[in-house]
């Protein structure tokens, strides 16, 4: 899977959560950049990541994700 | 929505719930506007989300208190000024196994554990007579999902030390209670937790980042159980099932293979398939559920195929039989108008993919649920809670019998040509009186079940309806009817609140089994009766527009009051002035009151 589809993936993931069709995530997005994403929508992200790429992450990576950017590294070594 | 239906997919859910709220309230229909406080022993945020929607496509519009997180004792043992105001209709307890505070130690002797258990038990006790003293509502409360794991193996279970015989022992405390307390209710998650799959439930991963006591996947499943109980509680149930024959209730088709050569029985495997499927269908019965047959067949075919020698359901044991060959649509409608119920309290049961979308694009509302493979039929009909108990009364149990009551009197009505003289040979006896306690579970129900002949549609619990019938400002009527073909019960309750000299008529209600029985005007006769004891010299009629209550729109014209109001929404308020000189109105019924 080529990093251009992974981030095809992670939009339509990333709009479906938070109901905006205009989303458009990079290497760099963070929380701080999308006004709805707080702890509570952040577990129905992963829950959706898992789901749209069939992975399960653990609860290390999951605790130490930076970015979008090392969602889509995790990602990459797996699906 | 089809989305929320089972069988769901619950991710898809839990991602686009956003979307799908908004699809949900762009519906054209009337919610019924409840208020629900959710106090959780961990994370709560996603099950009421997910409960909001199931809620909505139940026609549910729900306002959520929810308790901050793990505050769920503290909220409900201490005075809470946020909760009171918001004033609850449903409590839901959302606590888990995660919310036990003190197991079995292996070094325990069978007195502390019985010491632990009591103490675990009487916390939640507490608790709940508290929150029923104060809100007087109905209390959810989950029982206990199984631990993850089982320290001593398969003993966990027999021995008084283990957490799982532990927690079966703290559950048989809850369902105690259950059963002697009405308006609690028990959300079983560990019959949940069970189907769902124990280990994927329990994902520790949702517990230590989120502090979920599920896995978040999971939620949909148990938000929908939850919704179950309230859309029962609220009367939203169906009432019928609509059954297709062939593939349906049994393998084959009776008109081309013969009665002979249908799979049912215990001979082949397919048709054990269809003996389980009609048993679980004939349990319906006793639960009230009306079950009925539209089928494309002959209609002797059909009656043959139903008195297969191992056929578990029988002819009798249907209200109505349509065998014939039109449309599937049009028998169902025809079928809702002799039963006198709305078609969206009805379940369409067929094989048939084709059938299936006739009947769900041209009669709105009617469930039907995707019968793919026989081997499945009954898991698709359970999960889906089309019929979740949340009270057992004996009229339940009889409904089967009355409808099959009103049957006869149909046919005894055509060998009449004056209609009074046909309602004087029925022999019918009414007890009309002030609310009694025996009566007090039905009289709830039926102020959340009528829909059609309510002219306010004022939904009452169980505690409004005792503190009304203590209270010396109200005059309450219930009306039971019997005839010489059956007794049908409580049928009619009617509640008047005193104001001066007038008395305001804040809900007249009557079961549709009993229409054009004159039962309204014998309920009239008795509440002018006890009105002029009161020295009232007027009643004040109110009624206010559904979807559903139409048919009573001119009931206070029709019954001598005149129209006094009326606004642009068609609230209507009528007025009749009483005094001894009143002439009763019903002559067909024998008063007993």
């Amino acid at each position: 899977m080529t990093r251009e589809e992974i981030f095809e993936g992670l939009n339509e993931v990333f709009q479906d959560v938070f109901d905006d069709e205009d989303i458009i995530v990079t290497d760099a997005t963070t929380a701080d950049d999308i006004e709805d994403w707080d702890s509570l929508e952040h577990i129905n992200l992963i829950v959706a990541v898992e789901k749209k790429f069939g992975i399960k992450f653990t609860m290390g990576e999951v605790s130490g994700m930076k970015n979008v950017g090392e969602m889509a590294d995790l990602i990459a070594q797996r699906a | 929505m089809k989305e929320l239906e089972y069988p769901f997919d619950g991710e898809y859910i839990l991602k686009k719930k956003k979307s799908i709220k908004k699809a949900l309230l762009q519906e054209d229909k009337p919610f019924l506007d409840k208020k629900i406080a959710i106090l959780g022993g961990s994370t709560t945020s996603d099950i009421k989300l997910i409960l909001e929607l199931f809620l909505l496509n139940f026609g549910i519009r729900a306002e959520f208190y929810e308790s901050e997180y793990n505050q769920y004792w503290q909220d409900a043992m201490f005075p809470n000024e946020e909760l009171e105001n918001f004033r609850p209709d449903i409590i839901y307890v959302h606590t888990t196994n995660r919310n036990i505070t003190a197991y079995p130690a292996i070094t325990d002797d069978e007195r502390m554990v019985e010491e632990k258990l009591s103490e675990e038990y009487h916390r939640f006790e507490s608790m709940w007579e508290r929150l029923s003293s104060v809100y007087q509502c109905p209390v959810i409360q989950n029982n206990f999902e199984y631990p993850g794991y089982r320290l001593m193996g398969n003993m966990e279970a027999s021995d008084f030390h283990g957490r799982i015989n532990f927690i079966t022992r703290l559950n048989q405390k809850f369902y105690a209670y259950a059963q002697s307390h009405e308006n609690f209710y028990i959300n079983d998650i560990n019959y949940v937790s069970a189907c769902y799959g124990l280990d994927r439930w329990l994902d520790d991963f949702y517990w230590h980042m989120y502090k979920y006591a599920l896995a978040v996947p999971a939620i949909p499943e148990l938000a929908y159980n939850i919704a179950r109980i309230i859309k029962s509680i609220y009367g939203k149930n169906k009432k019928a099932m609509v059954l297709d024959l062939d593939n349906t209730l049994w393998g084959g088709v009776v008109g081309d293979d013969g009665v002979e050569n249908l799979a049912l029985g215990q001979e082949v495997p397919m048709g054990q398939v269809y003996t389980e499927f009609q048993e679980y269908l004939k349990a319906h019965k006793d639960l009230g559920v009306l079950l009925n047959v539209n089928s494309k067949n002959e209609y002797d075919n059909a009656i043959a195929g139903l008195n297969h020698p191992d056929g578990v359901l029988k002819p009798e044991d249907f209200i109505v039989i349509k065998a014939n060959w039109n449309n599937k649509d049009q028998n169902i409608i025809e079928m809702a108008n002799e039963l006198n119920i709305m078609p969206d309290s009805m379940v369409f049961v067929d094989d048939n993919p084709a059938e299936r979308t006739i009947v769900e694009t041209s009669v709105p509302g009617v469930a039907v649920p995707p019968m793919e493979s026989p081997e499945k039929y009954i898991r698709t009909l359970d999960r889906s809670g089309f019929f979740e108990v949340t009270s057992l009364s004996a009229d339940d149990a009889k409904r089967n019998e009355m409808y099959k009551e009103n049957a006869k009197r149909a046919q005894l009505m055509a060998s009449y040509e004056n209609y009074e003289d046909y309602l004087k040979s029925l022999e019918m006896t009414g007890t009309i009186k002030a609310f009694e306690p025996v009566y007090m579970a039905r009289i709830a129900q039926l102020t959340n079940k009528s829909n059609q002949f309510n002219l306010t549609t004022k939904r009452l619990s169980q505690a409004d309806i005792e503190t009304m019938a203590a209270d010396a400002s109200y005059i309450t009527l219930y009306g039971k009817l019997e005839d010489k073909f059956g007794d049908n019960g409580v049928v009619s309750v009617v509640i008047g609140k005193i104001r001066g000299q007038i008395l305001h008529m804040e809900l007249w209600l009557m079961s549709c089994r009993v229409l054009k029985r004159d039962m309204e005007a014998a309920m009239l006769d008795t509440l002018v009766a006890r009105a002029l004891e009161k020295g009232i010299t007027q009643i004040k009629g109110y009624y206010y527009p559904t979807a559903k209550n139409a048919m009573v729109k001119n009931f206070y014209g029709q019954m001598g009051f005149e129209k006094e109001s009326e606004d642009a929404d068609g609230n209507s308020v009528w007025t009749i002035s009483i005094d001894s000189s009143y002439n009763k109105k019903n002559k067909v019924i024998k008063v007993v009151d």
